[in-house]
This record gives structure tokens, C-alpha cells and sequence, in this order.
């Protein structure tokens, strides 16, 4: 059963209803000892990366995410926060992948925010994206992006320069497009979540 | 690539799904849960939910059909209509609405633009705008452009930028239900002039008007109702006519 850190940033309700369309269970994180009762973990979030952090910092959930050794899947914001630091109020994040969040403004010519349906770019046999073809398009709506980098990008994405559309590192993997949003491919990627094995 | 999106527009009036000839006539077209459905079943890209008649009968939008529309349709949408302060932003974005769009109560209260961008993020906030020609120049209208205001339809989408817009929806009022064609002139300028993205509205009869409005004004979107709702385009042909003009689309 999935378990989403519910620390009060942005709505969650299109996340348990494509969670509810695929069938998989779910309950809501409030406290550390909650984080137990789960196999794995969504991290949510839209909004404004700085104040996501500031309010998973209240929450008091830090130094457990840190450590879980489970399957976590950050979500838009959610993956930002697992980066080393946002532009977006110029804030340290939980520093779990070593890869910075930083704004489109000033990098690119194209319209900030990057909003829409964008194609993908793979990397092979990543557990994420089982029984999704590549240049597959997914729903993004974000005005800051994670740099590309050639060890930790699950899946590249081009809009004026090539950016992180997804992240993997051991147990944890980002996606900074909407799953819960992305038609059939982003319900494919959530039933892909929830069945991960870790070895 | 990032994709040119096709949006169908559901105009809805308790409860159904309507669209009028200029804003006029209403006429039903169904459920629009039903309708969202099918539309993401057949490829559209996001919807939008207008309730047309909240603005001069103050009517709200209903809240279950937002949550139901995010319940069973796995694409975005944006809901318009009864929108006047931050609480009823608060309540559709809880119950699952991914875009909220303002027309009157930002042209009432311009300050409403930077405060809901504040409380939500600017990619929550669509700014609708109805536009008419007027004697050489281009004015914002109220009330389904029956209200014509002094506010200069470029300076008004500028400043709604400005104040923290995320995105425009433009409706020419002149175009909107003719059938002949967007209003490719006037929406290649404020397109040209804006840096957030642009959704064209008002005036699609057919799917060459989708590759003019695209080719020439390089929308990032375009919006129609009734030739969705009425079969006389199918999202499917439509996007297979895109592609062989060379339109990225999804």
C-alpha cells in the first residue's frame, strides 16, 4: 500500500483518484511512525518549492525520509524537494539526489511555465516506465527543472535545453510531469510505482 | 516537443453542457461528465468548464461536478464561472480542478490576478478575456461580451500577465460562433507580445481553422465547442490533419 506524505502542500485529490481509477490502495502520512504502515511513498506537492520544503520541515517527516529505504516516487514539487536546492526561493532541499532545481526564466526563449504535453526521452529498462514506449507524452506544468544528468536521469525532456522529466537513485525516483494527469501512460506509471521491488 | 494542445470547452448550465450561437441561444448538449469522458478518450489534450451563466445570475459553479470530472478523467481541466474571491478558488482547487479562469471579477478587481497567484502558484490562474472590435480598436467585454468596458484588450492581457496570470484564454467575440475562422491577426499580436501561453478561442468551423490559427499566430492552444460537441470534428481526424501540417501534436 502506497503511502502519501500529506504535509499540507497543494491539493491531492487528482492523485487518489488516478489512484483510484488504477485500483491501487493508499492512506495518508502524517507522522513518522505512519511512514511504517506503508511499502512505499508518494511526496505530492505543487506551489512554491522553498515553502513545500518549509512545510515538510514542520512536518517533522525529514529525517525519516531520508533514510527510508523503500520505494519513493516525489511527484512535480515532490521530486524537487529531493534535489540538492531550488532557485525557488533560493532553499535547500532534502539533498538526496546531488542535482540542482532551476528556473527556466533567463535559460530559455520559450514561455515560462513550460505548460503542456511533452514527449520523453527513456532510459532503458528503468522499472518506472515498464510498458510505456518512449517519446511518450506526459502532462507538465513547472516554471523551475531539474538539470539533466547523464547518471540520475530516468528520462529526458527538451524545451529550449534538455531537463529531468524523471530521476532514479536507488529506491528513489522523481517525475516532474503529472502521472495522475497524463492520461493513460501517467496511469501506467503509477501501477508501475506500485508494484516496484528494490533490491 | 512540446505539443500544440486541443481543447474542447464545455459551457455549463446547471448541470448540462450548452453552447449558444454567440453566447446566445443555448442550446444542450449533454452531460458533461459523460462528455469529459469521451473527450479524453478520444485524445483531447485539457478541457475547460465554463459556467457562462454565473457571472450575471452570480451562479457558482457546483463543486461535484468538478470532483466528479476529476474523479473519472485523466486529463487536465480548468473551471471558469462564480469565481470572485480566493475561497472559491480554495474550494475548486480541493476538489480537484487544475486551472481556475477569471473574466469579470479580474477586470473588477485586478488585484484578485496577483492574490490567487500568490495562494496557488501562477500555473493555477487563467486569465479569460472576451474581446470585440470596436472602430479600429480592440476592447475587453463583460457578461459574454454583451459589456463593453475602456480597457484595451493588449494593454488589459499585459497587465494580467504582470499581476502574475499563469495563462490567457482569448475569445474574439466577433469570431465566436460564426464558424469562419479564429482570429488569427489579432491573436498572432498578443502572442507576440506575451510570455505566458496563449489559448485562441472563437470561431472554429472546421479543422483548417485549427492549422491556420496554429501556423499563423502559433497559439499554444485552441479551444471550440459545438463542432466537438456536435461531431462535425473528431479530435482524432483533427490531430492526423495537425501532423501532416507539420503541427506537433500529441
Amino acid at each position: 500500500m502506497i503511502g502519501i506524505i500529506n504535509y499540507g502542500a497543494g491539493n491531492i485529490f487528482s492523485l487518489t483518484a488516478a489512484l483510484d481509477r488504477v485500483g491501487v490502495a493508499y492512506g495518508m502520512v502524517n507522522t513518522a511512525d505512519e511512514i511504517d504502515q506503508y511499502d512505499r511513498i508518494i511526496i505530492p506537492g505543487v506551489g512554491h518549492a522553498g515553502a513545500a520544503m518549509n512545510k515538510l520541515q514542520e512536518s517533522g517527516l525529514v529525517p525519516y525520509i531520508k533514510k527510508l529505504t523503500k520505494p519513493v516516487l516525489g511527484i512535480c514539487v515532490g521530486m524537487q524537494l529531493l534535489t540538492e536546492f531550488s532557485e525557488e526561493g533560493n532553499a535547500a532541499m532534502l539533498k538526496l539526489f546531488p542535482l540542482k532545481t532551476l528556473h527556466f526564466d533567463a535559460r530559455v526563449a520559450g514561455k515560462v511555465p513550460h505548460m503542456g504535453w511533452n514527449s520523453v526521452s527513456i532510459q532503458a529498462n528503468n522499472p518506472l516506465f515498464a510498458n510505456i514506449e518512449d517519446q511518450t507524452y506526459f502532462y507538465f506544468v513547472h516554471s523551475y527543472f531539474i538539470e539533466f544528468d547523464t547518471t540520475y536521469t530516468a528520462a529526458k525532456c527538451v524545451y529550449g535545453l534538455p531537463f529531468s522529466a524523471a530521476i532514479s537513485k536507488g529506491n528513489f525516483f522523481g517525475v516532474q510531469f503529472h502521472p495522475e494527469k497524463s492520461g493513460k501512460a501517467g496511469e501506467q506509471l503509477l501501477l508501475n510505482f506500485s508494484t516496484i521491488q528494490i533490491d | 516537443m512540446l505539443a500544440k494542445r486541443i481543447i474542447p470547452c464545455l459551457d455549463v448550465k446547471d448541470g448540462r453542457t450548452v453552447k449558444g450561437v454567440n453566447f446566445v441561444d443555448l442550446r444542450d448538449a449533454g452531460d458533461p461528465v459523460e462528455l469529459a469522458y469521451e473527450y479524453s478518450q478520444q485524445g483531447a489534450d485539457e478541457l475547460v468548464f465554463l459556467d457562462i451563466t454565473a457571472t450575471h445570475e452570480g451562479r457558482k459553479t457546483t463543486i461535484d461536478l468538478v470532483k466528479a470530472v476529476a474523479r473519472q478523467v485523466n486529463i487536465p481541466f480548468t473551471i471558469g464561472g462564480g469565481i470572485n474571491e480566493i475561497k472559491d478558488a480554495e474550494i475548486l482547487l480541493n476538489a480537484g480542478a487544475d486551472k481556475i479562469s477569471i473574466n469579470s471579477a479580474a477586470v473588477r478587481n485586478p488585484a484578485l490576478i496577483n492574490q490567487m497567484a500568490a495562494a496557488f502558484g501562477a500555473q493555477f490562474v487563467v486569465v479569460a478575456v472576451d474581446t470585440r472590435a470596436i472602430e479600429g480598436g480592440d476592447f475587453v467585454h463583460l457578461s459574454g461580451g454583451r459589456i463593453k468596458t475602456e480597457l484595451n484588450t493588449l494593454d488589459w492581457i499585459l497587465e494580467a500577465q504582470e499581476r502574475g496570470a499563469g495563462e490567457i484564454l482569448l475569445t474574439s467575440m466577433d469570431h465566436d460562433g460564426t464558424k469562419n475562422g479564429f482570429d488569427n491577426d489579432f491573436l498572432k499580436t498578443v502572442n507576440d507580445k506575451i510570455h505566458i501561453p496563449l489559448i485562441a478561442s472563437g470561431g472554429a468551423g472546421n479543422q483548417q481553422h485549427f492549422v491556420e490559427v496554429f501556423q499563423q499566430a502559433n497559439v499554444d492552444a485552441a479551444l471550440a465547442a459545438s463542432v466537438f460537441h456536435y461531431g462535425e470534428i473528431l479530435i482524432p481526424d483533427l490531430k492526423q490533419t495537425l501532423r501532416h501540417h507539420d503541427i506537433v501534436v500529441r
